[in-house]
């Protein structure tokens, strides 16, 4: 498979305030990530809140700038590519945001929102940008009679509708949705997630799929990867991550996903004592407090990924104690 | 512009601020007095049919004084608000979005103009500018510079953390289209708000500014200082004080009803459900 986007040791780090003058403390949000992501495959990105999937999402679009490593689109390295350099590849790599109530212009008619991503990349010709516009809304599902209408007028699901039409009208071979349908009803989600499906048939896509939610997830990724505290910990085809789960956290995430069966006897594991404080994450391996299977050699080393066979990447010293983990999930 | 219409604010502020500017613009029709012609025997009189609104401590038309005087008080007003509300967005908006060393820069130059009280930055405006009508446009309207500043600054730094905002990033919008397109827009109707009060503190400085001498030369009048001509009278003759002081409040009501109803025209929620 051809390679359309790849992260290459990828870190990012934000300096906060701590309340003492003149004294930043730095916190790592995305850790040494890489990973590749090929032309026409789901790749899915798991993870509690805050643990830096939207960060590296970001990070992959440029609409924040790495602390260090390269990301590479179609063998081009755009890392370190300047605002205006950037602009003409953005065309390409385009964003659904979770809130779709935050990610549309409330000055905006839903006719200028789909424009303007035309407007700036030249279409000069109203009548066609007009026509483009109309077949993409028949595309996600809205009727062309909203285009007058302005987005506080529309339904949640209509806006992501609207937000995926806009994303989607300059073409591009990669779309990044960050937690797209979270904030939606269950009923409109499963709408929203059959509609992402489709699209990407119909116009050729690649998909970064992040949620915190297992189920959305295993739906629609063909790989997932998994991440904790700014690190990816796994990585697998879809398949192969939950038959044979190897990471203590992925299976804990696992058994905490809900089971629609109600005489459901499912063990959950409760992980203790909570996410670490970011300013000061733990030595070693960053999962090694709430992990059981954790002893002094997780402590002091940090796991680095390493593929197991058949392409199952993991981070963790004690993979083979986890074998039966994930089984019941 | 038929939308425009349908907003009553706008109908009535608007409605307010052309008449005005109307008896403004007609002055020399509206009235057969010299607005400097002193008639000591005839002064201090209430209302009548030859004075319609009486004549102040030196026998001058009070009415033929209010509409003169309304050319400079309304220029003033719109012309240094204008100033300070170009200058401070544009400046705020800037410095919210790159922030840095621009934003502490211009930070700290407007903490200093805070530091000065605004009569007192305007007379150093004034007198390092010299006395003319354009100069004072200046002095007044740079010492508003800050409120405007402020508030656009502050707005802004909220308005790019949105989603929509990184959306359009996103899309390839230059950095210019970004704060052009969907910041200042967004921005605007809380300026709309100040704008008003800000209106009425440059006819207030401006007669300030007269009364101490540093205003427009006399014996052109303005509306502050035909206040301040009465003022000294206020409670044995009140008419003076009254009518200047009534134009005064009523353009500024003028004003702050057309900013609101400016405000409202631009929000897609408010206009939409008034169709």
């Amino acid at each position: 498979m051809e390679t359309l986007i790849r992260a290459e040791n990828l870190s990012k780090l934000y300096f906060i305030n701590t309340g003492k003058t003149f004294r930043k403390t730095k916190f790592t949000a995305v850790n040494d990530v890489s990973f590749s992501i090929g032309k026409g495959e789901v790749f899915g990105l798991v993870g509690e809140s805050g643990c830096g999937k939207s960060t590296l999402a970001l990070l992959l679009l440029r609409l924040a700038n790495a602390s260090s490593g390269s990301i590479y689109y179609k063998d081009v390295d755009i890392s370190e590519l300047s605002y205006g350099a950037m602009r003409k590849y953005r065309k390409n790599l385009q964003v659904v945001f979770q809130d779709p109530y935050d990610s549309l212009d409330p000055r905006f008619s839903l006719e200028q929102i789909m424009e303007e991503p035309l407007k700036i990349h030249h279409y000069r010709d109203k009548g066609s940008r007009r026509d483009l516009i109309v077949k993409m809304f028949s595309s996600v599902g809205l009727g062309s009679e909203l285009l007058k209408r302005y987005p506080h007028q529309l339904s949640g699901g209509q806006r992501q509708r609207l937000c995926i039409a806009r994303s989607l009208i300059l073409s591009p071979e990669f779309l990044v949705c960050d937690e797209a349908v979270a904030a939606l009803d269950v009923s409109v989600q499963a709408q929203i997630l059959n509609l992402l499906l489709d699209l990407k048939d119909e116009f050729n896509l690649t998909y970064l799929f992040i949620s915190h939610n297992l189920s959305v997830v295993k739906f629609v990724s063909d790989r997932i990867g998994v991440m904790y505290f700014g690190n990816l910990v796994e990585m697998a085809d879809t398949e192969e991550l939950f038959r044979n789960v190897r990471h203590p956290y992925t299976a804990a995430l696992l058994s905490a996903s809900p089971d629609p069966d109600p005489e459901s006897t499912k063990q959950r594991e409760i992980l203790g004592s909570g996410v670490p404080s970011i300013i000061n994450p733990p030595s070693g391996c960053v999962f090694h407090p709430r992990c059981k299977y954790a002893d002094e050699h997780c402590s002091r080393e940090a796991p680095v990924l390493r593929d197991i066979g058949g392409d199952h990447l993991i981070a963790c010293h004690k993979a083979d104690m986890v074998k039966d983990g994930g089984a019941r999930a | 512009m038929r939308e425009l219409l349908r907003n009553k604010f706008i109908v009535i502020g608007g409605s307010i601020i052309l008449i005005i500017v109307i008896i403004v613009v007609f002055a020399p029709m509206l009235t057969k007095y010299d607005y400097g012609a002193i008639d000591l025997p005839n002064k201090q009189q209430a209302p009548n049919a030859e004075h319609i609104m009486g004549t102040d401590a030196y026998g001058r038309d009070v009415w033929c004084r209010i509409v003169y005087g309304g050319r400079i008080s309304l220029t003033v007003a719109i012309c240094s608000t204008a100033i300070a509300m170009v200058f401070g967005t544009l400046l705020g908006t800037l410095s919210g979005y790159i922030s840095g060393t621009l934003d502490f820069v211009l930070g700290r130059i407007v903490d200093v103009m805070m530091a000065f009280p605004m009569l007192l930055l305007s007379l150093i405006i004034g007198i390092a500018l010299g006395s003319s009508t354009r100069n004072m446009f200046f002095s007044i309207g740079i010492p508003i510079i800050p409120m405007f500043y402020r508030l656009s600054r502050a707005t802004t730094m909220s308005i790019k953390e949105r989603s929509f905002v990184t959306a359009a990033r996103s899309m390839g919008s230059s950095r210019w289209r970004l704060i052009l397109r969907h910041i200042i827009p967004n921005v605007l109707p809380y300026i709309l708000v100040i704008m008003s009060s800000a209106m009425g503190g440059a006819i207030l400085a401006e007669s300030s500014l007269g009364f101490l001498g540093y205003g427009i030369p006399l014996p052109t009048p303005s509306w502050g200082l035909i206040v301040n001509d009465g003022r000294s009278f206020m409670f044995t003759y009140p008419w003076t004080t009254a009518f200047s002081g009534a134009f005064i409040a009523l353009t500024i009501l003028g004003f702050n009803l057309l900013g609101d109803g400016l405000r409202d025209h631009m929000d897609p929620k408010i206009r939409t459900a008034a169709r």
